[in-house]
């Protein structure tokens, strides 16, 4: 045992001194005018792994684009994560912030200036420096309208975009008009973007176009861990490893350690669970609850890992937008029902979120009364009540907002209205999400008790999506919405009535209740207190809104499952996306040289 | 045994399985639709005549299964309490033929939960659930034949009778049918209807689409027969007499069809079963919670459920039994035809 120990630690030893003379010899030659400029390196704590092999992934879908400037799905933003890097990241494990491609920064003490310090002597993965011009230059393409990039809502802080000045080489001052409550996470995904590269294509307006999924490798750079090396459409993509990344391990060693990363295209979740049980993949994630058990109780050669709540709120919701002359006679009517606030804190009492977690999930998930999960101890308000089920007050509030129970054929109670109408309603969810179908099945059910019919309709997840943003013809909905940070400000665009993503009445132009306008008030609010807990109070406060009012009716939570094969090493599965990507530079095979081989 | 006597065997065996279905929920314990979520998948019971004791009981009885503490779908066998089933019990109420409404079931566990084909995802049970299934596929099956049957006759009989231009038109328009990629119809009729529509109504339209698309085969038989009948000495003699074209084809040449209609009925009938599963099994068919042979069987896609759970198999045996005895039918009835008779003597000489 220590005589092996001792082997592979020579081996290690080996390798990490060929690997610093490539290094050290490499830039130097290929790049001779830059061979003075001393590189800052940023040195990461944590287990020390080998260089070399390669792992391979399974993505659901191909990803869209590798420009980040247009990304929005999911794929497409894992791919490019671990393609970019961003001045200054949230560690995906702890939740706070930590210097990236700056090495630091200060805030001024109004809170309305950032100062931000550049690592001298980068480069991008093509062996192209880095300098200010090139973050100048990301800032100008964020923020010029034309370009309609995905960050831009996010730099737009009291109405004014931010105002980026560069001071020396090294420094630069982001200007805000008004103090941002978020502070320097703000500048978690705003990845620097190849000045060289795209410039060109910038000032002929052809920005969207670049970075295609086809696009030739040495046409592509970022300063992430991993560049682009082979795309097969309808196949995979492969990238390898970036010689010129940034970081190194507590050896001094450079990272990332791996060779290659490949992403299969497997587009069912079932199919992936397979590639993965036979060895084909070496890492899962996203996983449901069903196929987890699976995959854990056929486990051998892989370990399967519940890294606990996630951030993704499952909920329903009932059509409350303003239809006007629009609405049939019969959706006004309906509309009338779920408008009552009475008739929506009775649905939710009847529900049994209790159920939905065991059956759905399997247990691996927790019940929800509000939209922030346990998988966000900071932001959750603990003082939101957790009201157990109970059919009879739900019974109660409903005679009180003037329904009543009749008894139907076959005994069954049926619930009508003051005017004497059988409560009948729909709940679409997405067909190709099997939990959320079952999520309403059991919804069914429990109003089922209440005398409601309710019928399930599967759709198609875009007819979905249309119907609830464009048409607004459904009558109640089960959705999810996966936050992709932990900070209340990812979910802006949920929670204000002028927000797209604002799912029972999107877009509104003025607040239609009461209510939805102090919500907007709180977060605007919280959008520029400068203490966290300042921001705390006011989001627990929008919180209790939400409770009180239930526009929607919180369900539950899934927690993110992942699995890994034994051998990869330095695996920490998070709860922020990517959830098994987000350390990818210090993953590592602990069986290298053979893995290559496969 | 003569032919005849198998026919009748084989349709009062076919009756007595018609019947068990109808009466579903006499034979079923439980409600279909009835969630039971202390229990989601558990397998199906074993029944018991010998007790940890050693001592022979006459009366069946069951073990109580439990989950497994911490587990969601492992159970375990509560050997220290013994089920008893019970026979004539009073439950769920339910409704024979839609008429008549009943508690009596006839066995159940009582108090305690009794599943012989085990319980789904959401605990409901497997076998109330196959029988009751059975209710909304074999009448889709039944229906979507008697109407493809009669939208045949009447269209075959037309135009070998007629023949002409009517003949050529009909013809034609049967093949445009032959040709119709229904599937995708169904898709498309699915997009136009309304968001939710009723139970009922999603069946019967399954029903009248899967009838009105199947006509055309059946057309053209009957046109076939109708066409060498109508040549026949007997017709001739008697359109000689002066009879008319409808008493022709009432009096002479619809009987001549009668043996191809009944055996085209015995090999539709599973025909159509299979296309409502079919189309339940992709959700186009009837929707939760009202269970269809299509739609039990419609939680085999995922993965999980199929290398997990053995007993959600057990609704695709269910129509073996039918389909087995709708064949053996047609090819009873086939043998018994004129057709068949003629050419058996032909060979014989």
């Amino acid at each position: 045992m220590s005589e092996r120990k001792a082997r592979s630690g020579r081996i290690g030893a080996c390798f990490a001194a060929i690997l610093s003379c490539l290094l050290f010899v490499y830039p130097a030659s290929s790049f001779p005018n830059q061979a003075n400029t001393k590189e800052e390196l940023l040195r990461v704590a944590g287990e020390n792994g080998r260089p070399g092999g390669r792992i391979v992934i399974a993505l659901r879908s191909e990803p869209k684009t590798l420009n980040p400037l247009i990304a929005v799905d999911g794929t497409t933003r894992e791919v490019i994560s671990v393609m970019q890097a961003d001045l200054v990241h949230i560690n995906r494990a702890t939740q706070l912030t930590e210097p990236a491609l700056a090495k630091s920064w200060k805030t001024s003490p109004d809170g309305l200036q950032y100062t931000l310090t550049l690592r001298q002597g980068l480069k991008f993965s093509d062996g192209q420096p880095l300098d200010m011009e090139d973050v100048l230059f990301t800032f100008r393409v964020y923020l010029d309208e034309a370009v309609h990039a995905t960050q831009r809502d996010l730099l737009i802080v009291g109405g004014k975009p931010i105002a980026v000045r560069k001071v020396d080489a090294q420094t630069v001052v982001f200007s805000l008009a008004k103090p941002y409550g978020v502070g320097e996470r703000l500048f978690d995904g705003m990845v620097i973007l190849p000045r060289h590269l795209l410039e060109t294509a910038y000032n002929e307006g052809k920005l969207a176009q670049s970075g295609a999924i086809g696009t030739a490798p040495n046409q592509w750079a970022g300063l992430g861990p991993f560049r682009l090396k082979e795309y097969v459409a309808g196949q995979r993509l492969v990238l390898e490893r970036n010689p010129y990344y940034w970081k190194t391990d507590g050896q001094g060693n450079r990272m990332p350690y791996l060779d290659e990363i490949v992403f299969l295209f497997v587009p069912s979740a079932d199919a992936q669970v397979l590639r993965f049980q036979s060895g084909e993949t070496d890492m899962i994630s996203r996983l449901g609850a069903e196929n987890f058990s699976v995959l854990s109780r056929q486990a051998s050669d892989y370990a399967m890992k519940d890294a606990g709540p996630g951030l993704e709120y499952n909920f329903l919701f009932f059509n409350l937008n303003e239809l006007g002359e629009k609405a049939s006679a019969e959706t006004a009517h309906k509309q009338n029902w779920f408008r009552s606030e009475k008739f929506r804190q009775a649905v939710s009492l009847a529900i049994d979120r209790e159920a939905i977690v065991r059956l759905v999930y399997q247990g691996r998930g927790a019940a929800l009364w509000g939209p922030v999960t346990p998988g966000n101890p900071r932001w959750v308000d603990a003082a939101i009540a957790h009201p157990a089920r109970s059919l009879d007050k739900s019974r109660q509030l409903l005679t009180e907002a003037g329904f009543r129970s009749m008894s139907g054929e076959n005994g069954e109670p049926r619930l009508v209205d003051a005017d004497g109408r059988p409560v009948e309603f729909s709940v679409i969810t997405s067909a190709s999400n099997a939990d959320r179908a079952k999520m309403a099945t059991l919804i069914q059910d429990d109003l089922k008790q209440l005398g409601m019919r309710v019928q399930v309709v599967p759709l198609e997840l875009r007819s979905l999506i249309d119907r609830i943003t464009q048409t607004k013809e459904y009558d109640a909905c089960v959705l999810g919405v996966a936050s992709f940070d932990a900070d209340p400000n990812s979910d802006l665009n949920v929670w204000l009535s002028s927000g797209g993503m604002h799912l029972w009445n999107p877009s509104q132009k003025h607040p239609a209740t009461d209510w939805e306008a102090e919500i907007d008030r709180l977060m605007e609010q919280q959008l520029t207190a400068t203490t966290t807990a300042q921001r705390k109070k006011l989001y627990d406060r929008v919180q209790e809104i939400l409770a009180e009012h239930q526009p929607m009716i919180f369900l539950a939570s899934p927690d993110i499952l992942v699995g890994a094969k034994k051998s990869i090493g330095n695996f920490h599965p998070a709860v922020l996306e990517p959830y098994v990507l987000w350390n990818v530079e210090q993953l590592y095979q602990r069986n290298g040289a053979e893995n290559a081989r496969r | 045994m003569s032919t005849r006597s198998r026919l009748l065997v084989c349709a009062l065996a076919l009756g007595a399985l018609h019947l068990g279905v109808a009466c579903a929920g006499f034979f079923a314990p439980y409600d279909p639709a009835a969630q039971d979520r202390e229990h989601p998948y558990a397998p199906p019971m074993r029944p018991h005549f010998v007790d940890a004791q050693g001592r022979l009981h006459l009366r069946p009885f069951f073990y109580a299964q439990a989950l497994r503490a911490g587990t969601f779908d492992i159970y375990e066998e509560d050997r220290a309490s013994p089920i008893p089933v019970k026979f004539f019990v009073s439950s769920a109420p339910y409704r024979v033929l839609g008429l008549l409404r009943l508690r009596v079931h006839l066995f159940g566990g009582g108090d305690a939960p009794l599943y012989l084909l085990g319980s789904d995802a959401y605990g409901r049970d497997l076998l109330s659930r196959v029988l009751f299934g059975g209710q909304v596929s074999l009448l889709a099956g039944l229906i979507g034949a008697g109407l493809t049957l009669s939208i045949g006759l009447c269209i075959g009989a037309a135009a070998g009778f007629w023949g002409g231009w009517k003949d050529e038109v009909l013809m034609r328009v049967a093949e445009l049918f032959l040709a119709l990629p229904w599937i995708y119809l169904l898709f498309a009729m699915r997009a136009f209807l309304p968001l939710a529509v009723p139970p009922l109504k999603a069946f019967l339209l399954v029903v009248v689409v899967i009838g009105a698309v199947g006509w055309a085969r059946p057309a053209r038989m009957v046109r076939g027969i109708v066409l060498s009948a109508k040549e026949r000495d007997f017709v001739r003699a008697a359109r000689g007499f002066g009879a008319s074209g409808s008493y022709l084809l009432r009096r002479h040449i619809l009987p001549e069809t009668a043996s191809v209609v009944l055996t085209q009925a015995a090999i539709l009938v599973p025909q159509f079963v299979l296309a409502e599963m079919t189309l339940s099994f992709l959700g186009l068919g009837v929707p939760e919670p009202i269970p269809s042979w299509g739609n039990l069987l419609a939680s085999l896609q995922h993965y999980n459920v199929l290398v997990s759970y053995w007993w959600m198999y057990l609704p695709a045996l269910a129509m073996v039994p039918f389909f087995l005895g709708y064949l053996v039918l047609a090819s009873l009835l086939q043998g018994s035809t004129g057709a068949a008779k003629i050419e058996e003597a032909a060979s014989g000489v």
